[in-house]
């Protein structure tokens, strides 16, 4: 059974029962940027902590850091967004995902928000 | 800090809203930086059709009086006293140092010169001018007047139906006009790189106008996001980024705006503030120069990036950049020390934690298609 989770700053994770998550930006991240034109991903075997900076999303105008919603070791990156990068903004939940984590502590989960939060959290932003 | 609520209006706010824009801050004002179409689609509508941009915001003032050209050549070194009627040119306030204070568009109308200047540095400019100039001649500020610029291949046609003699018009040629039933002062001109003109129009009849032009099939509106990016592809400065009061006019590559009859052995050499600092640049060189900055992958080298040699030696540094949807390629532009400065000189631009290869090239990323 599939978990997602939210940040403050706009990224998802959906995690897998195989100790695994995807990573990407909402649907509010990418209205937000408008268009992106290219987007950097980590490094495949790359160890990063909760919280880091390690993507980035640009659009014309402006760069986005994305921060790892957990902390873990990435094991694929969505090569498909190098060509394609408004992948992203036309289906930033599905298609246009940016990383595979494989989590070294599950309980970070617990930090974030789920979807009914993340919900809230938006109206609070209007 | 300024608040919402002190943010001004242009007299097009309301059909903005309307028309869905995202709206923003910008120099004391609140503008559209989109419109629903989003930036990109925007920019290359512009370089397809037409773009109508608001820049009501931008200061127009107007300097009168039998001296009013002698005047303005001691704040400019620009040559005004011979700038035909009915013609317009760039030029640019320079201060003792040699530096940039503004820059700004120069026409000469039957009964003044119409000054066109930036938002931002209006009110500074207009005290600058009082007190450089206030006593040789008459500085009178047009806020009665908005400013809507039609840019794009389309554009003058566009224009053309609602005044016919704007086809008529060469690039940097002014003339005022009846468009639309208001008596407007029409400049073949702009910011984007393409042919267009700048309509300078009665406030109470702008949004009238603004609707009207939005009518023709070929008319889109544009928003600031779209206005940055293409004039960052055409090699057109930013005013505060790309030049400043610690630029001058030779490294920022805009000697052309000076011309013969200001420089040493002209008729009229010097009398500009900071001439002896440019005069001397423009015959020995400056140490550095404005380029346009080419990266060779995908990701955007953007405004403060550093660049540097092989060595990992400072060269210079990125002042606007971002990604060109025309060139579909990332573009900048920025300042390189002199021995860098030679067009496919390879370098590296820091960004963020890593060095990417950039190559050193003309500003102008787009074909300029001015109607000379």
């Amino acid at each position: 059974m599939s978990t997602i989770k939210f940040t403050e700053d706009h990224e998802w994770i959906r995690t897998e029962d195989n100790n695994e998550g995807l990573v990407g930006i909402t649907d509010y991240a990418q209205e937000q940027l408008g268009e992106l034109v290219y987007i950097e991903l980590p490094e495949e075997g790359a160890e990063i902590t909760q919280g880091e900076d390690c993507a980035v999303v640009e659009s014309v105008k402006a760069a986005g850091d994305v921060r790892s919603p957990v902390s873990g070791t990435v094991v694929a990156v969505n090569e498909s967004l190098a060509d394609s990068p408004e992948t992203t903004n036309e289906d930033p939940m599905g298609e246009g995902w940016l990383y595979r984590i494989r989590l070294s502590d599950e309980s970070e989960l617990d930090s974030l928000m789920d979807e009914a939060d993340y919900r809230a959290y938006l109206n609070s932003l209007e | 800090m300024m608040t919402e609520h002190t943010l001004l209006h242009t007299p097009l706010h309301d059909l903005h809203l309307e028309l869905g824009a995202k709206m923003v801050p910008f120099a004391g004002y609140e503008l559209p930086v989109q419109f629903p179409a989003g930036i990109k689609a925007e920019h290359l509508h512009t370089r397809s059709k037409a773009g109508l941009f608001d820049v009501s915001h931008m200061g127009q003032v107007s300097v009168s009086g039998d001296d009013a050209a002698a005047a303005l050549e001691k704040v400019v070194p620009m040559d005004v006293v011979d700038l035909p009627p009915q013609r317009q040119r760039y030029a640019l306030f320079t201060n003792d140092t040699g530096g940039i204070l503004d820059d700004l568009m120069i026409t000469r109308r039957e009964e003044d010169f119409l000054l066109v200047v930036n938002a931002a540095c209006k009110s500074s400019d207009l005290a600058y001018l009082e007190s450089a100039i206030g006593s040789m001649c008459r500085i009178a500020p047009l806020d009665d007047r908005a400013l809507l610029a039609l840019q794009g291949p389309a554009a003058v046609a566009v224009a053309s139906r609602l005044a016919p003699g704007i086809a008529s018009m060469k690039f940097m040629d002014a003339g005022a006009c009846d468009l639309d039933g208001a008596q407007c002062f029409v400049s073949r001109s702009g910011y984007t790189g393409e042919d267009g003109v700048e309509i300078s129009v009665p406030a109470d009849a702008a949004a009238a106008l603004a609707r009207a032009l939005l009518e023709f099939d070929e008319v889109m509106p544009i928003g600031l996001g779209a206005r940055d990016s293409l004039r960052l592809e055409a090699g057109l400065c930013l005013y505060g980024h790309d030049i400043d009061t610690t630029t001058t006019p030779v490294e920022a590559r805009l000697s052309w705006s000076i011309q013969k009859v200001r420089r040493r052995g002209g008729e009229r050499a010097g009398g500009f503030p900071g001439a002896a600092v440019i005069l001397d640049q423009l015959e020995a060189g400056a140490a550095r120069a404005r380029v346009g900055i080419r990266a060779l992958g995908r990701a955007p080298v953007r405004e403060g990036a550093e660049l540097v040699d092989d060595s990992g030696t400072a060269v210079g540094v990125v002042t606007s950049g971002g990604f060109g949807p025309s060139v579909d390629a990332p573009v900048a532009m920025g300042y390189v020390d002199a021995a860098h400065a030679r067009t496919g000189t390879r370098i590296l631009a820091r960004v963020r934690n890593r060095e990417i290869a950039v190559e050193v090239t003309s500003p102008v990323f787009v074909e300029q298609r001015y109607a000379r």
